[in-house]
């Protein structure tokens, strides 16, 4: 039974030059027509679902965007979970939105605070200023919130090593739980990228020199590099909790889950499957009691071997080598040993730190 | 025909002095080719040969002239060609001898002549494009008669694209070149000329029928190599095949063989009856011998199989053309080919791809190096890896280059074949403008961009030609170029010891810009011996990840992360560092660009 939910929430105010995930932008009518179109799609899919879940992620888009009532129906209606999980953007996070979240079971809101330096915030056509951002993590931090993660984003253009730095300084100093880093993606063809052309050039080639900043300046702060782009804090303490964002680990560590909603993607008993990106199919098919349309991949099992090789060395956690077959190149395993990239110990696999720096073709090197 | 109304003849010129058109114009005044049939160049079959406005491969065709037959045996003009002009000479008694009004005595005319001359040829001097505005026809006709020791008055002015006095060349080819002399009677010899392929109808063999007579279907054998066969077709070109009972002394065609394997027949063989057999061959040619070499890699290597086919059909069309395999960590498995020089290097290369679609690869070429290791006899070297690393004596092929150039430009001339270590020879002034320079240079100073350097310098008046003259001893080192300490063989090379410190910094230089970064620090080393006299190092690579992976796009991180392993195995491995092809390619090109 599947134990994590996806819910996709793909309303924006705005659309960002650099964004290409699946978002709609205006539409404020249909927020409610969606919200119903998710719960009819959970309804046809309730029997894949564990009846208690371990977690529940609402990514977007801008879910905090979406109409308030919409967004109260659809938190009540989803099944209870241990991690309730929420992207928000800063200037959508007023105090009763915090409290209302909060309220709803909600227990974890990843922050889309990208920079804190404004014109790196305008390069990325954001509408957040720093301040809005500092503003919405108190009002979370007020509302009860204590996970609460900062997305950011390096490689912007106009940014510099020294941007960089005050830009983890600045999320240092609000000391969220959990921080992701991301190297901004600029997608061949698309107006930011043709706006932004020989700059982007530019940042490419400060891109290792920003993503060491990023591991040194997080882990020498006491964050846990657990995952490539992925940190969090490691509380002392009785209780020591986990601070790691779970509904993530899942993907990584190669479990089955559900997604509802435009663009949404299942991975379930072998089978992978994309719902239509298109709203209006979307909900059309579910007002009429039907599945919407999909892309469907089946998964064979030596492509699960590799994908459980890809996403598990993406974290800090050894990867256990029983039941990979033969998706391992031993010979690349003992250059990369040699080279000191690979650690391998009895029954599983590590990335040593440098490895983990070079992990995309060190994996690639690692698989047959 | 009886031989007193055979005229044989070649057209030997300076590139660009006319002889292609004065052919044709021959051959529309003699009706051998209509006027609607006429395109320029007849002669010149090959595609490539029309392009580049040179002829390559020798053609012979016959004509009807005042009641006699003439056979036209073209000829190639470049100094690469030398032995296919030879070829030709042979089949003749007469040469017409053309040069520019405009542009007077070059370097191929000399030693065209100088050929013609050997070969005890009647030359008929020829004085052509008289309708340009900046001919000067008399003074031309008074370089070409000195050069000959004629009169002036005896040499023929035509307007080979006009027409203007192209009858009274084929007039003066009756008059002024001797019939052929053979013995009519006599057991039949003929010279192969050249050859080629027909893919029906196997091997063609272009023949001088010297003695007696030769009939279809009669059984012949090739003297040197004793090959057997039957004349399936005997004919001759005017220029398409005709074919014709018989070929009898004196006259020029060709033999349709039948026989499929290429190696067995050889230009400058002789052709005999196997039932009334001739005692003696006639004379063949002077073996030529490749002084310039270069491996030839197919860029993908499934193609090495239709690689090896083309060599073996273009080695029957090209007597010259050396080949055999070669295999290189770098490049995978390809030949090392010898060429007489670098325009029959890149005709080859040419033709290989045109004709039989290949993408080839060609690494830098060197020339053919004579080593003698500590306790060993002397052995000829053709590739830079099998240079041994100790050596006792190297020598290197020298040629004696000769120049003609305005007087103006003598300095520049004598300045760059001094960088080039050449040696002064000789100096003399062909007429008060024009000079005519010789030097002593070793051939390797000349294989990669001399000609374009000296046409540069020399605002592209300079005419250039160059002889062989033997091999001499050379202090010459190996430099290997070492990746992460492994030595890359298709990079190394034999240089002059002088020059080796400033190659081998370029080569590591630039090699360092083409190696993508890897997993750790790799040195680029150029070495001798073990002493390395350059390095850069290409910088570990400090990250390498994809930059963030979630549920909704594990599919297509997959898909990236395939397309990384795809990219890699395409890479060609040196030691642990993986090198695309195309760092060799940019390298390479280098070479061929640059001293």
């Amino acid at each position: 039974m599947t134990r994590h939910l996806y819910v996709h929430l793909p309303f924006c105010a705005h659309r960002c030059g650099y964004c290409d995930f699946v978002t709609v932008v205006g539409r404020s009518g249909q927020h409610g027509a969606y919200v119903d179109a998710l719960l009819r799609e959970l309804a046809l899919e309730r029997e894949l679902l564990a009846p208690e879940l371990e977690t529940v992620f609402l990514g977007g888009g801008t879910p905090t965007f979406t109409e308030p009532s919409a967004l109260e129906r659809l938190l009540c209606a989803l099944p209870p979970a241990g991690e309730l999980s929420i992207e928000a953007n800063p200037e959508t996070v007023t105090q009763e939105l915090a409290r209302a979240l909060r309220r709803l079971g909600v227990n974890r809101v990843s922050l889309g605070v990208q920079s804190f330096r404004p014109h790196l915030l305008s390069a990325l056509e954001r509408v957040a200023q720093p301040d809005t951002v500092r503003r919405a993590f108190y009002h979370l931090r007020d509302a009860g919130f204590d996970n609460i993660s900062f997305d950011l984003i390096y490689g912007i253009p106009g940014q510099s090593p020294s941007d960089l730095e005050a830009d983890l300084g600045d999320a240092l100093e609000l000391g969220p739980e959990h921080l992701s880093c991301y190297e901004l993606e600029a997608k061949p063809g698309t107006r930011f990228t043709h706006a932004h052309g020989d700059e982007l050039v530019r940042q490419a080639d400060a891109m290792e020199t920003y993503f060491e900043i990023v591991v040194e300046r997080l882990t020498s702060a006491g964050y846990r590099w657990y995952e490539t782009a992925n940190f969090c804090r490691t509380p002392d303490g009785a209780d020591r909790p986990d601070l790691r964002a779970r509904h993530n680990l899942a993907y990584w560590f190669g479990r089955d889950y559900l997604g509802l909603g435009i663009g949404a993607v299942s991975t379930v008993d072998g089978r992978r499957w994309r719902n239509t990106p298109r709203l209006p199919a979307y909900v059309t098919s579910l007002a009429g009691g039907l599945r919407p349309e999909r892309e469907l991949e089946p998964l064979s099992l030596d492509v699960r071997r590799r994908e459980r090789v890809m996403l598990g060395l993406r974290l800090d956690e050894p990867l256990r080598v029983e039941g990979l077959g033969d998706v391992l190149d031993a010979a690349a395993l003992d250059r990369l040993q040699r080279l000191g990239l690979v650690d391998r110990s009895g029954p599983t696999l590590a990335l040593t730190r440098r490895g983990r720096m070079l992990g995309g073709g060190v994996t690639a090197d690692l698989l047959a | 025909m009886a031989q007193d109304r055979i005229r044989n003849f070649s057209i030997i010129a300076h590139i660009d002095h006319g002889k292609s058109t004065l052919a044709d114009r021959i051959l529309e005044l003699t009706h051998a080719v209509s006027s609607r049939e006429m395109r320029e160049q007849v002669l010149d079959s090959m595609e490539l040969e029309r392009e580049r406005g040179i002829t390559i491969k020798a053609q012979a065709v016959r004509v009807e002239w005042k009641g006699h037959q003439l056979n036209l045996i073209d000829t190639p003009g470049h100094v690469d060609f030398t032995y296919e002009v030879s070829r030709s000479l042979q089949a003749c008694e007469g040469a017409l001898l053309v040069v520019d009004a405009a542009q007077g005595t070059q370097a191929q005319t000399l030693a065209n002549a100088y050929l013609a001359i050997e070969n005890d040829l009647e030359i008929v001097p020829v004085v052509n494009k008289i309708d340009l505005p900046q001919a000067d026809p008399d003074a031309a006709a008074v370089e070409i008669a000195d050069l000959i020791g004629d009169s002036p008055d005896h040499v023929l002015r035509i307007s080979a694209k006009t027409g203007q006095g192209v009858e009274d060349v084929l007039d003066a080819v009756v008059e002024r070149v001797p019939a052929p002399a053979g013995d009519a009677e006599a057991p039949g010899r003929a010279l192969i000329f050249d050859s080629s392929y027909d893919q029906y109808r196997g091997v063609v063999a272009f023949v001088r029928v010297v003695d007696g007579s030769f009939s279809t279907r009669e059984p012949l054998r090739a003297m040197a190599l004793g090959t057997r066969f039957e004349a399936e077709e005997l004919g001759f070109f005017t220029p398409t095949r005709r074919p014709s009972r018989t070929l009898e002394a004196g006259e020029v065609g060709y033999v349709i063989t039948g026989l499929k394997d290429v190696s067995r027949l050889r230009v400058g063989d002789t052709l005999t009856s196997e039932t009334r057999p001739a005692a003696e061959p006639l004379p063949g040619y002077k073996d030529v011998k490749p002084m310039v070499f270069a491996g030839l890699f197919p860029t993908d290597s499934d193609d090495y199989p239709e690689l090896r086919d083309a060599l073996e059909k273009l080695k029957l069309n090209d007597a010259a053309l050396f080949y055999e395999p070669e295999t290189s960590q770098a490049l995978g498995f390809g030949f090392r080919c010898g060429f007489l020089g670098l325009l029959h290097m890149e005709i080859v290369r040419e033709r290989l791809e045109r004709e039989f679609d290949l993408d080839l690869l060609v690494t830098a070429p060197n020339v053919a190096y004579r080593v003698k290791p500590p306790h060993g006899d002397w052995i000829e070297v053709h590739t830079p890896a099998d240079m041994p690393n100790e050596l006792e004596e190297v020598e290197e092929p020298y040629i004696k280059a000769s120049i003609i150039v305005p007087k103006e430009f003598v300095g520049a001339v004598m300045e760059m074949n001094n960088d080039r270590r050449g040696r002064f020879d000789h100096l003399e002034y062909l007429s008060e403008q024009r000079v005519h320079l010789t030097y002593e240079l070793p051939l390797a100073e000349i294989v990669l961009d001399y000609y374009d350097q000296l046409k540069s310098r020399t605002r592209g008046y300079a005419s250039f030609d160059y002889d062989v003259i033997g091999f001499r001893p050379g202090k010459l080192v190996r430099v290997d170029v070492l990746v992460g300490g492994e030595s890359v063989d298709a990079l190394s090379l034999i240089i002059h010891r002088d020059s080796a410190y400033d190659r081998g910094r370029a080569l590591v230089e630039r090699l360092q810009k083409e190696i993508p970064r890897q997993q750790f620090d790799v040195a680029i080393q150029a070495a001798i011996g073990a002493r390395v006299i350059a390095r850069e190092t290409v910088k570990a690579r400090r990250k390498d990840v994809l930059a963030k992976c979630y549920g909704g796009d594990i599919t297509r991180k997959r898909k990236l992360l395939e397309q990384q392993k795809a990219g890699k195995k395409r890479m060609k491995q040196v030691g642990m560092v993986e090198v695309p092809q195309e760092a060799f390619l940019a390298v390479l090109n280098l070479e061929g660009e640059k001293k």
